[in-house]
């Protein structure tokens, strides 16, 4: 794209025209972008065309559109969440994410579809409709960044920024068919994000390849002092770190998640995936990670008592809904009664009960020891290994409908990534085969704490040598 | 184990939620069935287990020589007063403001 720009074959301005043109004529049918953002898009482009006027360097994304998730503030471009609570809000300011890309030249081209404040694996969860996958309309993109995933898998962007807490960047992706990672808790700034929870919420991309996963992982990662939980770790440049061979890497294989639920297809396609990194010379280990099967659970507890005590901010006094009320308290019940969808409320029901006196032992704190051991698996893993391969995801894309009556089936979808988001290491789902039917296989990569560069490089191999279509 | 409506009750007025009666069956329900699955941490011994409340600080699953990182991280920034001239921006967004407040209903109790 930058070659392009650079050989003048296209203007940055003609570029986000063609993505607009592209938007309005698939965007009905997918749902995947609730608002676009074409002043602030064409601006930017302007800007672009104005270096390459002036014969200035171009910046790593100079003029690549990408899309946002709408749980990622932008100023003066309207964030709902997902939410019917925050139907009319505008943030006054910007993420630093989105500071960070607008500053690498990329495009805004506008927000995207999710689950009601990221809580979901489907995107049904949102208060303005479902997203339909762009591979199989009749089926769910994936969730809860449904549609960053539906947007770049359709070519309506580039690239785009998801959120992840318990697999919202990686399921998506790997229902889609594209290249979707999850940083290390800390790498990358949440200064601007509307938090769902706090200990596990991660922002990451989702992108056409894995060589612009890594552009835009470079260009949003590192330290900031808006941002207390972020890591003053130096940022590799990702671009390079992706060119490194792979041949000697030890890949570990956990048995754990190839047990019972696991599709057949799916299973086939990772085993063939993992099959090909061996041919690429890595060194295939069998793990043991006992306590996967209680990442649920654990997560389940942690993710919701975290939540209800983040979502006690939308109460109808500083933004959003207000439904009145006689008193204060009325005001506030009945705004979070007419605000919120089922599954926020039901998660906030479970978070407030797990964490209500008499059982925050048996719950909440349990959950969080139960936690430890699964980060201490990773930890011993990581002894052994230089990453671990998995499956993304237990099933391929289900039907629209299909686990909405069920939320426990629902959050089960999530069984092999809520490992990772607990353990708070990076992870990336790359596309492995298609089942008969046409649909995209995930396999998935974790690595140590901040060794991002090295779970690229060994998807950008994984890729180059056509694991999208073994 | 199984949740009573007025367990439901409790907990929907501890989160602020005025929920219908139609929810709190419907919730009733569903909650049971996720409690009663997550119920399966109590396989686990934890007794010896430390809990882990956040990522990468002691107990977490950073490997050997991370912990340096993780002591870093642990350093709180200096508190230093900054302008914040945002505060018209951020009223323009409340559903009921009288400048410079936020309005709200006549607290009655509590």
């Amino acid at each position: 794209m930058r070659s392009a720009l650079e050989a003048k074959q296209i203007s940055a301005r003609e570029l986000t025209k063609e993505f607009y043109t592209q938007i309005d004529r698939r965007n009905p049918e997918l749902n995947a972008y609730l608002a676009l953002s074409p002043d602030r898009a064409y601006a930017q482009a302007d800007r672009v065309d104005g270096m390459l006027a002036r014969g200035e360097t171009l910046p790593r994304l100079a003029g690549v559109p990408v899309a946002i998730k709408d749980v990622i503030s932008t100023r003066g471009v309207r964030t709902t969440c997902g939410s019917k609570i925050l139907e009319t809000y505008v943030p006054p300011y910007d993420a630093t994410a989105i500071e960070r890309l607008e500053a690498a030249g990329a495009v805004l081209l506008g927000k995207t579809n999710c689950d009601e404040f990221a809580m979901g694996s489907s995107t049904e969860n949102s208060a303005y409709g479902s997203v339909r996958n762009p591979i199989s309309l009749d089926r769910v993109p994936g969730g809860s960044s449904g549609g960053s995933a539906a947007a770049v898998a359709a070519g309506l962007a580039v690239a785009a920024i998801g959120t992840d807490t318990g697999g919202s960047i990686r399921q998506p992706g790997a229902c889609c068919g594209i290249p979707a990672m999850m940083p290390t808790y800390g790498r990358v700034s949440r200064y601007g994000l509307i938090a769902f929870a706090s200990s596990l919420d991660r922002i990451g991309p989702l992108a056409s390849s894995v060589a612009d996963t890594a552009a835009v992982m470079s260009a949003i990662a590192g330290h900031d002092t808006n941002d207390s939980t972020s890591a003053p770790v130096p940022v590799p440049d990702y671009a390079r770190e992706i060119e490194k061979p792979i041949k000697g890497l030890r890949i570990g294989v956990p048995e754990d998640y190839f047990g019972a639920g696991i599709d057949p297809e799916v299973k086939a396609k990772v085993q063939a995936g993992i099959a090909l990194l061996e041919r690429l010379g890595c060194k295939r280990i069998p793990l043991k990670m006992p306590h996967t099967d209680y990442a649920i659970a654990t997560y389940y507890i942690v993710a919701t008592a975290e939540a209800s005590s983040n979502l006690a901010r939308f109460d109808g006094v500083r933004y959003g809904l207000r439904v009145p009320g006689a008193t204060l308290l009325e005001m506030y019940r009945k705004t979070r009664e007419r605000g919120f969808g089922p599954e926020v409320k039901r998660r906030i029901m479970l978070g407030t009960y797990v964490l209500s006196a008499g059982y925050y032992d048996a719950y909440y704190l349990c959950a969080q020891k139960v936690r430890s051991l699964i980060a201490r698996d990773f930890s011993d893993a990581f002894q052994k290994v230089d990453a671990i391969v998995t499956p993304t995801t237990p099933t391929p894309a289900f039907r629209l409908g299909e686990k909405t009556a069920d939320p426990l089936q629902m959050y089960l979808a999530d069984i092999y990534t809520v490992t990772g988001s607990l353990a708070g290491v990076p992870g990336i789902s790359v596309p492995s085969g298609r089942t008969k039917a046409g649909l995209p296989v995930g396999l998935q990569i974790f690595g140590p704490h901040f060794t991002e560069g090295r779970v690229l490089q060994i998807a950008h191999a994984f890729e180059r040598a056509g694991g999208a279509v073994i | 184990m199984k949740i009573t409506r007025e367990e439901v009750l409790r907990v929907a007025e501890l989160a602020h939620l005025e929920l219908t009666a139609e929810e709190v069956e419907l919730y009733r329900g569903q909650l049971d069935e996720i409690l009663n699955y997550v119920g399966k941490l109590g396989e686990l011994d934890v007794s010896n287990v430390e809990p882990m409340a956040q990522v990468l600080f002691t107990g977490a699953g950073s490997e050997p020589g991370e912990r340096d990182t993780a002591n870093e991280r642990a350093e709180l920034r200096d508190d230093i007063l900054r302008p914040c001239d945002v505060a018209e921006a951020i009223l323009a967004q409340a559903p009921d403001a009288a400048k410079p407040f936020f309005r709200v209903p006549k607290v009655i109790d509590r």
